[in-house]
Formats: structure tokens, C-alpha cells, sequence
């Protein structure tokens, strides 16, 4: 329950932050601490150095952007979720934002907290995963860009260095086209045992939950969409290259199973 | 001020909110002494392990840290208490409050450290080392039993704890004679109870006179200041333990922990005040565990379904050690493997085993769930099989409407029943004809989603207990008596003392109604007291649903021997004789004369002043009555449920759920259906989501609330509820309990509808709990194991 | 401060009153710290947070909870710890006026902003309409949850002041009750947004 000890700084740009991430080998960001408080207070995880980025003022927007729509890293669940903007623009997002967790979470937990902390059983790292969303990231040596499929390398690893912070993502203008986001779970306040993200469009894009150690592209549905394949068709592939966990809430078989019924219902729901 | 206001069965709203709403209770962890010190334990990550050797030193070495003990730094005056030693040559391992040579299962205490601040408590548990050698685990039962087992308690040679059995009529030649027999098996899942308050402690010690006041989460204030007394050798004269408010405790807090007696022991050691709060995560270790029983149930029965015996055969984990009446909860429902049915007759054979897992203990229905389980889930394959509706089958085998006392085939002697009339309400309040024609629709388009109808005629004991039986039948080490004294003050209020120990029920209220309806008084002129053992010396406290039946009683006797007592001054102040006297509400009036008289608040002030008192009679106003029952209660009911299981990914909505229960006479309705719907919904969820799971290792693996799946608002329906009112004859209020009801009955009801549900698909058994993954299982079994 | 029922919170303590039993903080003997700094530990953190619409200040260390700040620092015990894995909102609180979970919160993390507890919820001895509710529908039992149940209700009815029942259920995910079954917490909230939105209207 209680931490072990850390220092705590607090920076008031991102420049500044990233150099109080260099200054330590094991400091870590805090943005609504919704992903990392509660590894902190189980031990798991013992940062020497906390360095709060959460009153970074321009960091939390959501902007139209040509084609895109812009979204700063500390906008929390419940303002992506509320987001007129998105709403119209990219509804799979801001639904998916308001299925994390439970009101209390969402007022706090940020969309960049949660994608960096790259849980293959979070949501939003899925859908921007099936969007093709770009991150931007700052650090010392400048800005870059990452698209989403390369951006999660493994279980709670991200393209991310210690000293680079995610400050923006940029999903694309959706306005049109058929989505839905299946989130099977036990309790509404649970992670997702199996999620689905599709998207409808030219070329439908399905990535799943907590099927592997990172969001996974569905790529086999995707082909058998490409190929003319009907949803039920389509989602018997939908286990391929998957490789879920065994937990209290589910084995791997399950999982597999499940994913092929919630891949047809929710290609059954963007497409129709 | 009298009052002619009559509270007994009305929705009075409760005394306890006050202070519970504006968050002004005050619960254990809430309390702070100047000078009070943190405990922290150290526990085996280990199933099963020996301790060679706990190195403190470091944790010493660190800032605040005051002490730190290793198990064999104790010397106590004895184990800790088991009072429920259920035949006389049961393996009873002495249970001390942290393991020295040996840990037991993951969560074993082996080590204390005492530090100036919450943190640096933990920060030196942490530090402390432990060196273990791992050894074989076992958490299943029937791995404990078998051939070569690891054995947890090396002195029995086994991991037989005890063998109980209870046989009435000739079981053998009935099993032996009938055309049908039905053997099924079951699994009751282990629970983890989850009082939302985690246990707390702070002890604080009188060093000058050798008194400590302890105060704790716990349900039995009164039990445990003896338990404390054997365990430390502290006489129970200087110890006074008070139960706060306590947030929930379902039987989990019905315990004497390692925890109490070690804060008290270091409290007494280093003389200063000492507090322990477990953590959630801790507490899913640290705290008993409920239920875990493997069961074999067979029914005797004719072709037309009339059943004629009854034959359990049950295992009940007692986990790593024997906690306070640990063998005693299977015992609790072993009289209830036959339900409300008829039979010739019955047998059941109980064994209590050990594994390297978290004692076991009461939760919520005590053995009665896990009987009723049995009972009602045998019962619908017994209906399968004959071809017979779970309703008629069921009428045909109910013990027929009874209203004297009459002996069950279990061996337990009702005060009265009308099974079939609960029956009769429940499936009008479903409006079950509606739900059948819904489920035909579904059936025949082939719905997705498939409706299924369960039943629970359940039949339950409770109101623990009378003594002479508990103790003398049942070896009970304890009494089941309670105790009230009510005093009334010379303004007119009055103090009602009871020995019970309420947590959450409403006892408070419902007591405050019974003696303010006695003694003629406004309700919030009555204040209750309770918890404190300065202030409420005897008592038995509050569990397996005995505060009303029991603590209620109590409270009626003492009101009433006030008023006897008040008549006789009353008379002798309006110079009249006793029998010229009626009385109503709170008032003495001379008959014939009714400007003429005495209410009870007036005479508090006369018996206070004695002025004027008859001769034999002594002053104040106060009296004091203990009740001990003749008999147990017998509530029981018919609970319908209705799910929606989605036959493609195996998930269970509960669609309708209906609770009719007699519970006899009724103090204050509202609070009724509280613990009807509470006790319901916790039944619902351990009937579809929770179970505790250990792996082989004998690691916990279900170890906190996020993966141990406790429903919230959104998971779980609304109840409907419908009373049926035959008054108990056990005490003359006519009251049955109603605590433990719904999560008795409520379990197999929803797995007999999820079966129901998917009986089209060749489905005839489910396993518990009925989370998506195993209906989906069960679906895949039926269909001939294609995916 | 933000306004709940359209009254702005001005006094952090309801005063005692004859016709209503409240204790003082006063009432216990002073709380102890969780945190007490370490030779050698972590530079203590400087924070100014407003509580109930009172300005508090305090050195505390960066690892000291918010709901054990409340809690230990400043006495206000009534926000409880049900859970350590942000499941159970018995700690649930308002920050900014909005709910979140204290126990996943630093301190640190609310210098300079306010805090609501359930200690102020009412006022002058009256009840908050939502207190008042869950009385009279026999909303609570142990009354463990009861804060961080009436919190999460006040953020709530603040978004959506006449919920249906279901989005009344789904309102309390976040918050675990293991003794009503939630049917008369469910009841007393969709009671209080009557209660709430009729008298605005």
C-alpha cells in the first residue's frame, strides 16, 4: 500500500522535465499516476526520482488538425471521453476513452500516461494501434514521431526513453467510417479480458487486447476482409499470431474462442 | 415523556446514520493515542516452508524501528482459541499467533516489527530476513488425503482433521431398494469475504495498573477478551476490548487473530500503544477464507420422483490451521442435506482437512449455503432425470405445511413451515408463466442469448443457539444465551445494553424499537449500547443471524421485568393494588380511572429518589435478563432467478431475481430486505464470480481486489422481495433471523437457471462459479467436446 | 470552490448543533503522522491544499498518500482505505470538484488545488441532500463505503442531474459495497437527484 520512499520534482515544461529525467537513472514521469501509482504501491516498481509533468499546462488539448486530430498526452479519460471534437471526428477513441477504468480513474488517468505505460490489457493503445495514430515524442535531442504499430515493443515496453516524454498523439479524422470497440470484462471497472478495436473504411483495420504482449494487429481477419470475406469468415482467423495469457480470468483458450465471437460482433458492427 | 407511537414494524429509519453518513464513525484505523506505534508482520511468501532462520537485525538498524520479534521470541500462555472441537479425537494442532519452526501457508506469520510511523513499519518488515527452506505444498483436498501427501501438521501423520457423521434411518437399505439414484458432485468454491473495512488494531496500555483496552474489527468483543486472557495470560479482568464501528464482517471478523494477540503482547512489552491495519492484499492471506468444501450427494427416489434418501459425503477445508470454530461451520448445515424435503433416510458423513492454504472459517451462512447447494442442485437433476418440472417436483417431496414442531429426516426439530405457500408467492411475484413462455420464444428462434429459470426452496437453522443443544449435541465450546439490561434514567431516557456486537445490521434500531414499544418511550429517547466489554459485560456478540432472534429476546425480557418492576411502584404510588392497574404504552392507569396515573419515565424518577418505594422493593430502575433459546430458528423461502446466458461467450446476466422469505415476525421491514438483498447479491456474486484460487505451490493466485472478482453496482440486478410472516415459536416475539438467508439460498438458484438455460444444449451440470469461461466450458463439454 | 447544490462552501467544519450530533475533530486525540521523515530520507515536499474550503499547509513526504494525509495529517478520517488496488472508491474524494480515488493520489499531487470531503457535505447541521437520501432509503449498512459512495453521487448528479437507473449503476463502478447488494444506494441516489433537481427548478 505504502511506497517506498522517492524524491518528487515537479517540472513546468517539457524541456525541463526531460532534464530532470536524465538527471537519474531510475526516475520516472508521473502524469495522473494512474498506471504507475498503483505498481508503486505494491513495490513493483521503485523509482528513485518521480518527476510530475501533470501541471504542464498546454499539454492537455484536443485540436482539429487538417486531417487529424491532436490530442495532448495529459488530456485525462474523461475529457477525451467528454470531447465534443472527438466525438465527431474520432468516436472510437473517445468512446473507448470512457470504457477505462471507472469515473474516478478517468477524471485523473491521462491518455499518455496510459499508452506509455503500454499494457497490452489497456484499451486506447488498441485503438490507436487499428488507427495507425502517430505519437510525438520529445527528449533531448529534438522531436519524433512513431506510428502506434511501432511504438509498443513488449509488456510495458514502449519506444519511449527514460528521458523522452510522450507529449501528443494524433489520430486520424474518422468522421464516416463504421467503428466499434468490444470490451469483454467481468466488471465494468475491469481491464478487458479480450478487446476488440475495428474500424471500418478501403481497408478495415481489427487489433485486439490482451492477446499477446502488445496490441496485435488482427492481420489475418484483415486479410480475409481484403479478400472479400463475410464477418463470420473473417473472425475465425481472428487468433492468429495471438498469444493471450492464462489468469484468473481467463486461459488462453478461452481467449482465443472469445476473440473470434467479439471479432465477428464487432466487425458486424462497424461494417453494418 | 411517554409516547404512544408504536415502532415494532415500521421502516423506522436508523440511529447508526447519524454519524455513518457525515463520516463521523469511528472505525479502528480512524483512532489514534499519542505514543502509539506501529506493527507490521512479516509473512511467508510460501505455501509450505520451514523457517531456518529470521534475521531482524537489519530492520532493527533502521530509523523509527523500536522492536522486532521472531516467532520464537514468544512464550504464550496458550494457543489460540478453537472452541468448537467437533468430536472428541479431532487432530487439534495447537495454533500460536506466528509460526516458529514451520510456515503453514502463504501468509503465515513469522516475524513482528514495531516502528514509529505506518511507513517505516513497512519499509522494516520489509528488511527483515527470513531464511526458508521450501517444502511440497498441498492445497487440494483430495491430494491432501491420498497416498504420500505433504502432511501440514507433521505430529497427526495426516491431513485428517476429523470425521463427522450423523445417520437417521436405515440408509443402506433405502439406497439399496430405490428404483432411482442420483450422485452428483460438486464443488463449493473457496470465498474470500471482503468486508469492505480491512481488520484494524490498536491496543493501548495502562501500565500503572496492568489494564489494557484493545480495540478491533471484530464481531466478538466479548469472545475474544477471553480468547485474549487464555492466549497472553492477561486475566480478562484487566482487559476491556471494544468493537468500534465495525464496517462489515461476515463472519470473517467472528475469529480470534494471530494479529490481536500479538499487538496486545507488545503493547504489554514495550508499554506503549500499539496499532495494526492490514492491507487489502494482506488481509486476502491474513483473513479466514470461506467455504471450500468437495461434495457427493446422492438422492434415493421412486420413478415418480419422491425421494426417499439422502446420502452426503463431504470434504471441508479447514486450511493450515484451526481457527476459532473452524470444524464446527460443515457441521452447521449437516442437518440440511435434505433441505425442506421429506425422506426415510439420511446420512452424512463430514471430514474437516488440512492443506497449506488460509484457515478456513465461517462466511456468511456457515455450512448452510454449502448444504443448500447440495440439496437444491441434486434436486434438479433428480427432476431431469424423472422427467419431472423443478416446481412439481419439488411440491411433491416439500415436508407438508407444518405449524408444530416436527422433526426433519436431518434431525433438526422445526417450530413450524409452509414451504409450499413461499413457493406459491414467489412464482406469482415472477410472474413465472411469463418467464417459461419467454424462454419457449428464445428456445425456438435460437436465440444468442438463452433465458434460464432456477429455484431455491431453501430451509435453513440459525439464531445460534441453545445452549444445552450446542454444547452437549454438537460439542460447541461456547454458549449461544444473550444478554440485555436496560436502565432507565431519572429524565425519562433510556440506555438498552446488549450483548450483542452489531456491524452493519441495524441492531442498534431495531433493539431501540423493542423497548421503546415496551416502555411506552419516543424512540430517540432510547440509546443502545453495545461493543464495549466495560459496558456491556456479557454477551455472546453478533454472527450466524442471531441478533435478532437472540439479542432481540433478550432486550423484550428486560424491558419487561422493568415494567413489572415499575408496576409495583406505580400501584404503590397511586395506592392501588397491582391488578388495578392496566398498562399501555409506557402508562399505569387505575381502571376506572384513567386521569389517575404513572408513566415509566415518572416512576425512573421516583425509583431514583426512592421517597416514597414499597417496602420490598429496592431503588433505580433497572433491570437485567438473559435469554437463552429453547431451539434454533427455521427461516426459509423460494428464491427465483432468471438469467440471460449468452450461449457464444458464455456470460451470465441475471435478468430477474425473487426473494420470498418467512423470517418470522418482522422488527422494521426495511431493514429485512437490506439484509435479504445484501445477503442476495453476495450469493449472486459467489455463484458467478468469486472464487479463490491457489496453485499447486499453494500461492494465492486470486490475491486482491482487482483480480478476485467482487461485482459492483453495474454486475448485479435489483431484487424483488416478498414476505411470508409465521412467527418462530422459539422465543415469544415470534422472530427468525434473516442474516445469512439470501446468501444460503441464492447460489443454487442462479446455477440451476444457468443450467436451465442451456439444458437445449445437452447441458446438465455447471461448475462453480459460473464465470463465462466455465459455461462456455460446459457448452463445449455437451456438444462433445468440438470448439 | 465548486458549488454542489448551487451553495458555495465557504466554512470547512459543520458547527456543532443541539438538534444534530456531529463531533469535532477536536473530539480525538491528535492523529498521528503515516509519514514520520527519515535521517537521510527524501527532501519533505512543501504543499498548500485547500480541504473543505480551508487553506491547509504542510511539509509531507513525496510517498504520503492523499487519502493518509487526510486522513493522519489532518484528522479528517471520515474518507476511508478499503482496498489497495484502486477498486474499491472507498476513498473517493473531490478534487477540483470532480471524483477521484485518494489512495492512488500523492499529496504532492494536490498542492494548490481543493479538496472536498465528506466532511463537508453538510452543512450548518443539515444534511446534504444526498446524506439525506441514503438515510431515508436505507442506503447504508455498515456505512464503510458511505463516503466514498455519497462522493462519487455528488460528482455524478454535478454531470448528470436526473440519471436513469442504469446510468446511476454504471456511475458507481468504481465503488464496492459488500453489504447492501447496492439496490438502496442506487435507490437513495436516484432519490436525492429528485430531491436535487427539484429544488433548482
Amino acid at each position: 500500500m505504502i511506497p517506498a520512499s522517492f524524491d518528487y520534482e515537479r517540472a513546468d515544461s517539457v524541456e525541463h522535465a526531460i532534464r530532470l529525467l536524465g538527471s537519474r537513472d531510475d526516475a520516472k514521469v508521473l502524469a495522473g499516476g494512474h498506471s504507475l501509482l498503483p505498481l508503486m504501491r505494491f513495490r513493483l516498481a521503485r523509482p528513485s526520482l518521480l518527476v510530475d509533468i501533470g501541471r504542464i499546462g498546454d499539454l492537455s488539448y484536443v485540436r482539429e488538425d487538417g486531417d487529424k486530430v491532436a490530442i495532448g498526452a495529459l488530456t485525462t479519460h474523461d475529457a477525451v471521453n467528454t470531447s465534443e471534437a472527438l466525438r465527431e471526428l474520432c468516436p472510437i477513441v473517445a468512446h473507448t476513452a470512457g470504457e477505462i477504468g471507472d469515473p474516478q480513474v478517468r477524471h485523473m488517468g491521462t491518455i499518455g500516461g496510459s499508452v506509455a505505460h503500454a499494457d497490452p490489457a489497456s484499451d486506447m493503445p488498441t485503438v490507436l494501434v487499428a488507427l495507425e495514430a502517430d505519437l510525438v515524442i520529445e527528449g533531448p535531442s529534438g522531436s519524433r514521431t512513431v506510428m502506434a504499430g511501432d511504438f509498443f515493443k513488449g509488456l510495458f515496453t514502449p519506444d519511449l526513453a527514460p528521458n523522452e516524454v510522450l507529449t501528443e498523439i494524433r489520430v486520424p479524422n474518422t468522421a464516416g467510417r463504421g467503428w466499434d470497440y468490444q470490451k469483454f470484462h467481468r466488471r465494468a471497472q475491469d481491464w478487458a479480458i479480450v478487446g476488440v478495436a475495428a474500424l471500418d473504411g478501403e481497408s478495415a483495420r481489427v487489433a485486439l487486447t490482451n492477446m499477446g504482449d502488445r496490441p496485435i494487429r488482427a492481420s489475418g481477419v484483415e486479410e480475409a476482409l481484403a479478400g472479400g470475406a463475410d464477418p463470420t469468415s473473417a473472425a475465425v482467423r481472428a487468433a492468429e499470431g495471438t498469444s493471450p495469457p492464462s489468469d484468473p480470468f481467463g486461459s488462453a483458450e478461452y481467449r482465443q474462442e472469445l476473440a473470434k465471437v467479439l471479432v465477428r460482433r464487432a466487425l458486424e458492427r462497424s461494417m453494418g | 415523556m411517554a409516547t404512544t407511537e408504536r415502532y415494532v414494524g415500521s421502516s423506522v429509519p436508523r440511529k447508526e446514520d447519524a454519524e455513518l453518513v457525515t463520516g463521523r464513525g469511528r472505525y479502528t484505523d480512524d483512532m489514534a493515542i499519542p505514543g502509539m506505534l506501529w506493527m507490521a508482520v512479516v509473512r511467508s511468501p510460501f505455501g509450505h516452508a520451514r523457517v531456518k532462520s529470521v534475521d531482524v537485525s537489519k530492520a532493527l538498524g533502521m530509523d523509527g524501528v523500536v522492536a522486532a520479534f521472531a516467532g520464537g521470541d514468544f512464550d504464550w500462555a496458550g494457543p489460540l482459541l478453537m472452541a468448537w472441537p467437533v468430536t472428541s479425537d479431532i487432530n487439534n494442532p495447537p495454533h500460536f499467533p506466528l509460526a516458529k519452526d514451520k510456515a503453514r501457508y502463504a501468509g503465515d506469520g513469522v516475524a513482528v516489527v514495531v516502528a514509529e510511523s505506518r511507513a517505516a513499519a513497512v519499509d522494516a518488515a520489509e528488511s527483515v530476513h527470513v531464511d526458508y527452506e521450501p517444502l511440497p505444498a498441498v492445497v487440494d483436498m483430495e491430494a491432501a488425503l491420498a497416498e504420500g501427501a505433504p502432511i501440514v501438521h507433521d505430529e497427526f501423520g495426516t491431513n485428517r482433521c476429523y470425521v463427522w457423521t450423523n445417520t437417521n434411518g436405515d440408509v443402506d437399505k433405502v439406497f439399496a431398494e430405490a428404483p432411482v439414484i442420483v450422485k452428483e458432485r460438486y464443488r463449493v468454491q473457496r470465498q474470500v469475504p471482503n468486508a469492505i473495512e480491512p481488520r484494524a488494531i490498536l491496543v493501548e496500555p495502562n501500565n500503572a495498573t496492568g489494564q489494557f483496552t484493545m480495540w478491533s474489527s471484530t464481531q466478538i468483543p466479548h469472545v475474544l477478551r477471553t480468547a485474549m486472557a487464555l492466549a497472553t495470560g492477561i486475566p480478562e479482568s484487566k482487559l476491556r476490548i471494544v468493537a468500534p464501528r465495525v464496517g462489515g464482517g461476515f463472519g470473517s471478523k467472528l475469529q480470534v487473530y494471530p494479529e490481536e494477540a500479538l499487538a496486545l503482547e507488545l503493547s504489554r512489552r514495550l508499554g506503549r500503544p500499539i496499532k495494526w491495519t492490514e492491507t487489502r492484499s494482506e488481509g486476502y492471506l491474513a483473513t479466514h477464507h470461506g467455504r471450500d468444501q468437495i461434495q457427493e450427494m446422492e438422492l434415493a427416489a421412486d420413478e415418480d420422483g419422491r425421494i426417499r434418501g439422502f446420502r452426503a459425503k463431504v470434504l471441508a477445508n479447514m486450511g493450515a490451521y484451526l481457527r476459532i470454530i473452524a470444524p464446527g461451520t460443515p457441521v452447521l448445515g449437516a442437518f440440511l442435506y435434505c433441505g425442506a424435503y421429506t425422506g426415510e433416510a439420511y446420512q452424512i458423513e463430514l471430514t474437516g482437512v488440512f492443506t497449506n492454504t488460509t484457515p478456513v472459517d465461517a462466511y456468511r451462512g456457515a455450512g448452510r449455503p454449502e448444504a443448500t447447494n447440495a440439496i437444491e442442485r441434486a434436486i434438479d437433476a433428480l427432476a431431469r432425470r424423472v422427467g419431472k418440472d423443478p416446481v412439481e417436483i419439488r411440491r411433491m417431496n416439500f415436508m407438508p405445511p407444518f405449524t408444530e414442531a416436527t422433526q426433519s429426516i436431518g434431525g433438526l426439530m422445526i417450530d413450524s413451515g409452509n414451504y409450499p405457500a413461499t413457493l406459491d408467492k414467489a412464482l406469482e411475484l415472477a410472474d413465472y408463466e411469463q418467464l417459461r413462455k419467454e424462454q419457449q420464444a428464445r428456445r425456438a428462434s435460437g436465440d444468442v442469448k438463452q433465458l434460464g429459470i432456477g429455484f431455491s426452496t431453501y430451509l435453513e437453522n440459525c439464531g445460534w443457539g441453545p445452549s444445552r443443544i450446542i454444547g452437549g449435541v454438537l460439542q460447541y465450546a461456547g454458549g449461544g444465551w444473550e444478554a440485555a439490561t436496560i436502565r432507565c434514567h431519572p429524565t425519562g431516557k433510556v440506555v438498552v445494553i446488549t450483548g450483542a456486537t452489531p456491524h452493519g445490521q441495524g441492531s442498534e434500531t431495531a433493539f431501540a424499537q423493542i423497548a421503546a414499544d415496551e416502555l411506552g418511550v419516543p424512540i430517540d429517547d432510547v440509546e443502545v449500547l453495545f461493543g464495549d466489554t466495560d459496558v456491556s459485560p456479557n454477551g455472546w456478540d453478533t454472527y450466524g443471524s442471531r441478533g435478532a432472534a437472540v439479542g432481540s429476546p433478550a432486550v423484550a425480557m428486560a424491558a419487561r421485568k422493568v415494567v413489572a418492576k415499575a408496576r409495583k411502584i406505580a400501584a404503590h404510588e397511586l395506592e392501588v393494588s397491582e391488578e388495578d392497574l392496566t398498562y399501555e404504552s409506557g402508562r399505569f392507569t387505575v381502571k376506572g380511572a384513567p386521569d389517575r396515573a404513572k408513566t415509566v419515565p415518572e416512576i425512573a424518577f421516583s425509583a431514583w429518589t426512592a421517597h416514597n418505594l414499597p417496602d420490598e422493593v429496592e431503588p433505580g430502575l433497572e433491570e437485567s435478563a438473559f435469554f437463552d433459546p429453547g431451539n434454533l430458528v427455521f427461516p426459509y423461502g423460494a428464491h427465483i432467478c432468471a438469467v440471460e446466458v449468452d450461449t457464444e461467450t458464455g456470460e451470465v446476466e441475471v435478468v430477474k431475481y425473487v426473494a420470498v422469505d418467512d423470517v418470522g415476525t418482522i422488527i422494521n421491514p426495511q431493514l429485512v430486505e437490506g439484509q435479504v438483498v445484501g445477503g442476495v447479491v453476495q450469493g449472486i456474486a459467489e455463484a458467478l464470480y468469486e472464487e479463490a484460487v491457489y496453485d499447486e505451490n499453494g500461492q494465492l493466485v486470486t490475491s486482491n481486489m482487482s483480480n478476485y472478482a467482487i461485482p459492483a453496482a453495474p454486475e448485479v440486478p435489483s431484487i424483488a422481495t416478498g414476505s411470508h410472516v409465521t412467527p418462530s415459536t422459539t422465543n415469544d416475539l415470534g422472530i427468525k433471523g434473516v442474516g445469512e438467508t439470501g446468501t444460503i439460498a441464492s447460489p443454487p438458484a442462479v446455477l440451476n437457471a444457468v443450467v436451465d438455460a442451456l439444458s437445449p444444449l445437452g447441458v446438465t451440470e455447471i461448475e462453480r462459479p459460473a464465470t463465462p469461461e466455465n459455461v462456455w466450458k460446459a457448452i463445449r463439454r455437451a456438444k462433445g467436446g468440438a470448439a | 470552490m465548486t458549488a454542489l447544490t448551487g451553495r458555495t462552501i465557504t466554512r470547512a467544519w459543520p458547527r456543532p448543533r443541539a438538534d444534530f450530533p456531529v463531533c469535532t475533530a477536536s473530539d480525538y486525540t491528535p492523529a498521528l503522522q503515516t509519514f514520520r521523515p527519515q535521517k537521510g530520507g527524501p527532501t519533505l515536499k512543501r504543499i498548500e491544499v485547500t480541504v473543505n474550503g480551508v487553506r491547509r499547509e504542510a511539509e509531507v513526504e513525496p510517498r504520503q498518500l492523499l487519502v493518509y494525509f487526510l486522513r493522519e495529517t489532518l484528522g479528517l478520517t471520515g474518507t476511508n482505505v478499503g482496498c489497495d488496488t484502486t477498486s474499491c472508491g472507498a476513498c473517493t474524494v473531490l478534487l477540483d470538484g470532480e471524483s477521484v480515488k485518494s489512495c492512488n493520489l500523492l499529496a504532492v499531487q494536490a498542492d494548490g488545488r481543493e479538496i472536498t470531503t465528506i466532511e463537508a457535505m453538510a452543512t450548518d447541521g443539515q444534511l446534504h441532500p444526498i446524506q439525506q437520501a441514503f438515510h431515508e432509503n436505507h442506503g447504508l449498512q455498515c456505512g464503510y463505503c458511505t463516503p466514498g459512495m455519497i462522493m462519487a453521487a455528488a460528482s455524478f448528479l454535478e454531470e448528470n442531474p436526473s440519471p436513469t437507473e442504469e446510468e446511476v449503476r454504471m456511475a458507481l463502478e468504481g465503488n464496492l459495497c459488500r453489504c447492501t447488494g447496492y439496490q438502496n444506494i442506487v435507490k437513495s441516489i436516484l432519490a436525492a437527484s429528485q430531491q436535487m433537481s427539484g429544488a433548482k427548478a
